[in-house]
């Protein structure tokens, strides 16, 4: 029982999407089925939050590695929490001045904004940022040419990276018009849109095909590993 | 002679005012028809061209009202010499009137041709535009059901080996000798992503693995539903590996739903644990390079699958080894070894053979095409076969 529900309403919700997509009619179904997911989604926003708090509350009182990452976690989170749920500091909305809490927790100026505009969007930043120091150490190492297929993915890269820049168009300016084909530039839009897009497309075909047979595999109830036990 | 020149000036500006004010006539024959095989929504007007449509029409414009006396609004503009319209975006429960007006020059117009009955566009059972993809949906699903059941009955199959997940087993040895733990991470994406579905069947295999080697697997996630899943799925792999009373469900939690909220606490727990073996396995963006890069840093051995082309190159860079795209889904087949499972990975060999037949009949119209010249009867026909193969068939 604890396997056939989740497998029926697996079944039923893929087929009635696969359905909706050739039928018409069946439309509004494919609708139901993605609004029901979203109350599901957000009924998980409950069981997410306690479970944050279990597990950094218990790091906090084992004293674990770390636990004061998962002090500020927690600190985070709560004030977060208080501030966007109480609506904290927010003005009464203009067309009912007379309610409290009554304006939105977002406006501009109120704490809940202060907080994600100054704290969280700061550090997302940042992060983000980060990733520009591991793109240069990850292609360090990718490039280094050290095989035959290495050598190519280099120069490839060399010449892509060299025809996006004024250097490389500058390096090339000099080849007559019958051989602008070889101009830098030229070359870098024809690795793009030739080579790359090839190697893409053969890549999206398997990524398509490799979809459609799982979800079938799902749907059917054949691999059923992700719901728990392999044999019942 | 001052008088002759006046006279022809006379003509001259006399035969330009009456071509500025020549009268447009109106089109005729305003037909409206459900558009045939569609979701309600369209509405084919056909019509009868202007008299001197040659001359003196520039355009017809096409108005729509829920009335018959009106307010119309403009639903759209065809060029001269055009005699057929469809209109978009309406209202199947509602009925509507149309109007054709022929538009000239200095925005001279016609009277308008319109429909003396209201017309409601119908929904039909199926999508015309979509019956050629449901014949290869169901030649596809088709095959992959075949083989399976084929699998099922006992006849051989050979799978060409994958070394990304032959490298599972080996990666979770190594955590286990050197006495540290996996890390495993399924993604960002939620439940209805298929990857995060493909990444836990993953999951389940390197649990069991874990399980019996008495390795420990760490999995942090960033949605709640997807750590409910792998929760059950890792107790199955412990149950199932016979070790129940070595799962730990808090091994198993919910981090947060932002994106670097979520790789900041992966990097922190990377950089103090210092985890022996690190699993991507799911719908990845920015993240995966940061996560694949600090991975390294920390000497783990790596193996990532993901079926987001944008992220494959950052994890070829970074990790020891990558499943690109049909690998990825191809794993939880390859991993259980149950033959039912194994089918449908031949099956999907019908889909490239489709695939592969379209694309060299494709390649082939186009080519011929292009050499016969568009303007060519045989050109234009391989041309138009050609984006009815892309824009129909494929769509």
């Amino acid at each position: 029982m604890k396997r056939a529900v989740p497998l029926t309403i697996t079944a039923l919700g893929g087929f009635v999407l696969i359905v909706a997509y050739f039928i018409p009619a069946a439309q509004g179904w494919g609708e139901i089925a993605a609004i029901w997911f979203d109350i599901l989604a957000a009924v998980a926003f409950v069981l997410g939050g306690g479970n944050l708090l279990k597990i950094h509350l218990k790091k906090v009182s084992d004293r674990k590695g770390g636990w004061g990452y998962s002090g500020i976690t927690l600190a985070a989170f709560l004030i977060t929490l208080v501030v966007g749920l109480a609506k904290v500091g927010v003005n009464p909305n203009p067309h009912f001045p007379e309610v409290a809490l009554s304006g939105g927790y977002r406006e501009i100026g109120s704490p809940f904004w202060w907080l994600y505009e100054y704290a969280f969007k700061p550090l997302t930043a940042t992060m983000f940022a980060m990733l520009a120091f591991y793109i240069a150490s990850a292609a360090f190492r990718a490039f280094r040419a050290k095989n035959v297929e290495a050598i190519l993915l280099l120069g490839t890269a060399f010449i892509i990276l060299l025809g996006r820049t004024f250097a490389g168009v500058y390096l090339t300016a000099w080849l007559p018009d019958s051989l602008s084909g070889l101009k830098i530039e030229n070359l870098t839009i024809h690795i793009m849109s030739v080579l790359n897009t090839a190697g893409n497309r053969a890549i999206m075909i398997g990524i398509a095909l490799g979809i459609a047979s799982t979800s079938l595999r799902v749907l059917l109830g054949i691999d059923r590993s992700y719901l728990g036990t392999g044999k019942q | 002679m001052k008088g002759s020149y006046l006279l022809a000036t006379l003509i001259v500006f006399l035969a330009v005012e009456a071509e500025a004010k020549a009268i447009i006539l109106p089109p005729g024959n305003l037909e409206a028809r459900d558009h045939p095989w569609d979701h309600g929504e369209k509405i084919d007007l056909t019509w009868r061209l202007s008299p001197g449509d040659e001359t003196t029409v520039q355009n017809y414009r096409i108005f729509f009202s829920l009335y018959p006396e009106g307010p119309f609004e403009l639903a759209g503009e065809v060029a001269a010499g055009e005699r057929a319209f469809t209109a978009e975006k309406l209202d199947r429960q509602e009925s509507y009137f149309f109007q054709v007006v022929a538009v000239g020059r200095e925005r001279a117009q016609s009277d308008p041709a319109y429909t003396v009955d209201a017309v409601s566009p119908a929904r039909q059972w199926l999508d015309g535009n979509r019956f050629p993809f449901s014949i290869i949906t169901l030649v596809f699903c088709g095959s992959v059901i075949f083989w399976i059941d084929r699998a099922r009955r006992g006849k051989p199959i050979n799978i060409r080996k994958i070394a990304g997940l032959e490298a599972v087993d080996e990666a979770v040895g190594r955590a286990t000798e050197m006495g540290r733990s996996c890390l495993f991470i399924v993604g960002i994406q939620d439940m209805n992503d298929i990857q995060t579905i493909a990444g836990i069947t993953v999951l389940s295999r390197v649990a069991k693995i874990a399980a019996e080697l008495e390795a420990t697997v760490e999995v942090p996630t960033t949605r709640s539903l997807v750590m409910t899943a792998a929760r059950e799925a890792v107790e199955a792999a412990y149950l199932s590996a016979g070790r129940p009373d070595a799962y730990n469900p808090d091994l198993i939690y919910y981090v947060t739903d932002e994106q670097f909220g979520f790789v900041a606490y992966a990097q922190g727990l990377m950089v103090r644990e210092k985890p022996a073996a690190c699993f991507y396995m799911g719908a990845f963006f920015a993240e995966s390079l940061i996560l694949a890069e600090m991975g390294n840093t920390i000497g783990a051995i790596q193996v990532a699958g993901t079926a987001m082309p944008a992220q494959l190159p950052f994890f070829v860079a970074a990790c020891d080894y990558t499943l690109i795209g049909e690998e990825f889904f191809a794993a939880s087949a390859y991993l259980s070894g149950e033959p039912s499972q194994l089918g449908s990975l031949k099956g999907q060999d019908v889909g490239k053979t489709i695939v592969a037949i379209g694309i060299v009949a494709g390649v082939i119209m186009h080519t011929v095409g292009t050499m016969a010249g568009v303007e060519s009867p045989l050109g234009s026909a391989l041309i138009s076969a050609v984006r009815f193969l892309k824009e129909v068939i494929l769509t």
